[in-house]
């Protein structure tokens, strides 16, 4: 854990997502849920997309399982698993790795769990699928799987139905599922949130007992910044669609560079660390049927000017080995902000930069 | 905020030994054959103008407490006095005129508000069930309202679905206002919310305390915001406190080992902190068979053998500072030290 290998010596990188965009076709309109996303993981590395409601961090991870549904579509943009682009590959294809080289964990456990077999049946069915084993094998290893995650009386508590089990439990069992078929990738979808604290503490000491001894590359989507604090490598941040930062966890958390990660960071209550108020980053997240031209980010930015609401920013590589999207850092533009101060965050939440008060009827709902 | 009056406070609220039992219903004639008890003895004060933070995890009857307070839930023993008041004893017409004085906001924005309602309508309909006001008046007190929460009198003629999130919450609080109450219960007010809204409903609620001088029943299981916004705080466990006191007590403090091991276990957004953290084994256990003696004691890593069997009483240990484990009482200390390495 946060162990950044030295320079030079970096593990090969295991998934490689480029430019990718991925769009939902509704009634109301084209949703650019994911809108240009690049990140790389190496080998044996926890990767954390951190963001808040509707930023595209699930979907980007949907995008790479090829999860979504009838209204989703991958329209630009490759998925490389080591040598094969996800994006393009046959549906044939993607069954076999699903489960297998690939798996994947959700939020609520207990609806991932069909509630007419026993847990331990469903282990043993990918093992079954993926690696050709017997009934009785696969049986046996399922029931080695749970003991391995902590399930107590494993043996037993295989023969249970999903309903008789606790939501820790039903994770844990979700985590044995996964971790089966010893995946190349396993993606970690807020595999807490729903969790109780004392509960979320277990799962995550599990997911990190279990990266250390098989080595498994996670790809950990949260909006929580104490979980990726805790679990990560490496961090992108991502805001409508897009990632506007993109270092490793120590870095993110002692030199945030995108304002909105700064906002972010500035408006969560630290336990120990009591303030008279919090910090409010103001307006809302933007409608992504009807995205702002220039930076996603600007209308609400305290920081921005003309060419942020303008033209999008590039991602660039700011300092080395930490990407950010924003004008305030881009060579081209940066002595527009010379000698600005920081914000302090003391918004009440409903300011909005780009338009005057008065012209807000009407469209300032989300 | 923090003012340090809690010495010379009044307190508002008193809950004495507070139960409350559901029924389980089984068979063809769906006769009671069980109670889960999710609230099985609290007591607590709070007092005039402060923030009382209630934590707890999922099923530990936290929210139970609150609407029983209310008595949005009846009651099946203990006693609430609210300025003096016996709740409990009050006849329908009294605790309908008591309720002006205590309000609630509820978690979830997205459905605690009425769809079919214009937002003005849904602030409004408390003033028309007390009778206050003309409409006239109610119109303006609800633009009056809309602004105090930090939106604009216009919205009073949308719907709920026409907001996000931190906005309906908004309207949920303006609906509570609306009343001029004295005391409301919170009842995990930001938990639905996306961190940079939690942010801002946060400060409101705050800045709505020293502008209205509210008194505050604060529910939540994110102990970073309890923190955040308590002056005292009651931590419970299955049905029962087990500790109550003020805020830089229990986070700089705690005594009772399950206050201990829930502060242990909260991710910090901090890469380089590093602590021993207490990981508690096994899952809360359901309320409808608690275990003995002390309920927390198959999990607690303290456990002695007293715990096993005794109930322990919940008692000031030190200064504003109750607790409800043997490891405090000398009795316990007593019988267990023979036994002891």
């Amino acid at each position: 854990m946060n162990n950044t290998a030295p320079p030079g010596s970096e593990p090969n990188i295991l998934l490689d997502v480029k430019d990718l965009k991925t769009y939902f076709y509704t009634e109301d309109g084209v949703v650019q849920a994911v809108n240009g996303v690049d990140f790389a993981i190496r080998e044996g590395q926890v990767m954390g997309l951190v963001g808040e409601s509707g930023c595209g961090k699930s979907v980007t991870s949907l995008s790479i399982m090829r999860l979504l549904g009838g209204s989703g579509k991958i329209v630009e943009g490759e998925v490389w698993l080591r040598d094969r682009n996800l994006a393009t590959l046959p549906e044939e294809e993607m069954v076999k790795l699903r489960g297998g080289a690939l798996s994947m964990i959700f939020q609520q456990p207990t609806s991932c769990l069909n509630p007419i077999f026993r847990v331990g049946d469903q282990v043993a069915e990918v093992l079954i699928q993926h690696q050709g084993m017997t009934k009785e094998q696969a049986w046996n290893r399922a029931v080695e799987m749970l003991a391995r995650v902590g399930i107590p009386d494993a043996g037993r508590r295989a023969k249970s139905f999903p309903h008789e089990i606790s939501g820790g439990q039903a994770q844990r069992v979700m985590i044995a599922m996964a971790l089966s078929c010893l995946p190349d990738l396993l993606i970690a979808d807020e595999p807490t949130t729903a969790l109780d604290v004392t509960i979320q503490a277990q799962i995550l000491e599990l997911m990190r007992r279990m990266q250390t001894e098989m080595g498994t590359t996670i790809l950990l989507i949260t909006h929580d910044l104490g979980v990726i604090a805790e679990m990560c490598d490496h961090v992108a941040v991502m805001y409508a669609g897009l990632i506007v930062e993109y270092t490793d966890v120590n870095t993110l958390f002692e030199d945030p560079l995108h304002p909105y990660t700064e906002g972010l960071m500035a408006a969560i209550p630290v336990l120990g660390d009591v303030r008279d108020s919090l910090a409010v980053i103001p307006g809302t997240v933007p409608d992504l049927i009807n995205l702002p031209p220039g930076c996603k980010f600007a209308p609400r930015c305290p920081y921005a000017r003309e060419v942020c609401s303008q033209e999008a920013p590039p991602l660039i590589e700011a300092k080395p080995g930490h990407k950010v999207r924003c004008w305030i850092l881009h060579p081209q533009t940066s002595a527009q902000w010379a000698g600005y101060t920081k914000t302090d965050w003391r918004f009440t939440g409903e300011e909005v930069f780009a338009q005057p008060a008065a012209a807000t009827g009407g469209t300032d709902v989300s | 905020m923090s003012l340090d009056l809690g010495a010379t406070r009044r307190d508002m609220l008193i809950v004495e030994d507070l139960k409350k039992y559901f029924p389980v219903r089984s068979g063809l004639l769906q006769r009671v054959t069980a109670w889960v008890k999710a609230v099985d003895g609290v007591s607590f004060t709070i007092r005039e103008g402060e923030t009382f933070g209630l934590v707890g995890e999922s099923g530990c009857g936290k929210t139970t407490v609150g609407r029983t307070i209310l008595r949005l839930l009846p009651a099946n023993g203990g006693r609430v006095f609210f300025d003096g008041e016996d709740l409990f004893a009050l006849g329908r017409g009294e605790m309908k005129s008591m309720r002006r004085n205590m309000q609630i906001v509820f978690q979830d924005p997205y459905s605690s508000l009425d769809p079919r309602m214009p937002v003005g309508e849904t602030i409004s309909e408390g003033m028309m069930i007390h009778g206050i006001g003309t409409a006239q008046e109610r119109t303006e007190t609800v633009a009056d309202l809309l602004k105090t929460v930090g939106m604009n009198p216009y919205h009073a003629r949308r719907y709920p679905h026409e907001f996000s999130g931190g906005q309906r919450q908004r309207i949920g609080i303006a609906r509570a206002l609306a009343l001029r109450p004295r005391f409301i219960v919170c009842d995990e007010p930001v938990s639905a919310l996306d961190v940079s809204v939690q942010s801002a409903v946060l400060n409101l609620l705050r800045g709505l305390q020293s502008q209205f001088g509210l008194t505050y029943l604060f529910i939540a299981h994110n102990l970073s915001v309890v923190e955040h916004i308590s002056d005292r705080v009651g931590v419970m466990y299955l049905g029962k406190m087990v500790e109550v006191t003020t805020r830089e007590a229990i986070f700089r403090n705690p005594l009772h080992p399950y206050t201990q091991a829930l502060l242990s276990a909260i991710p910090m957004p901090d890469p380089k902190f590093k602590r021993q953290r207490i990981v508690l084994t096994g899952d809360v256990p359901s309320p409808l068979n608690p275990p003995s003696g002390c309920r927390f004691h198959p999990r607690c890593p303290r456990v002695m053998d007293i715990c096993k069997t005794v109930d322990p009483a919940f008692e000031q240990k030190q200064s504003d500072h109750w607790v409800a484990c043997h490891l405090y009482s000398a009795s316990a200390a007593e019988q267990t030290a023979p036994s002891a390495p």
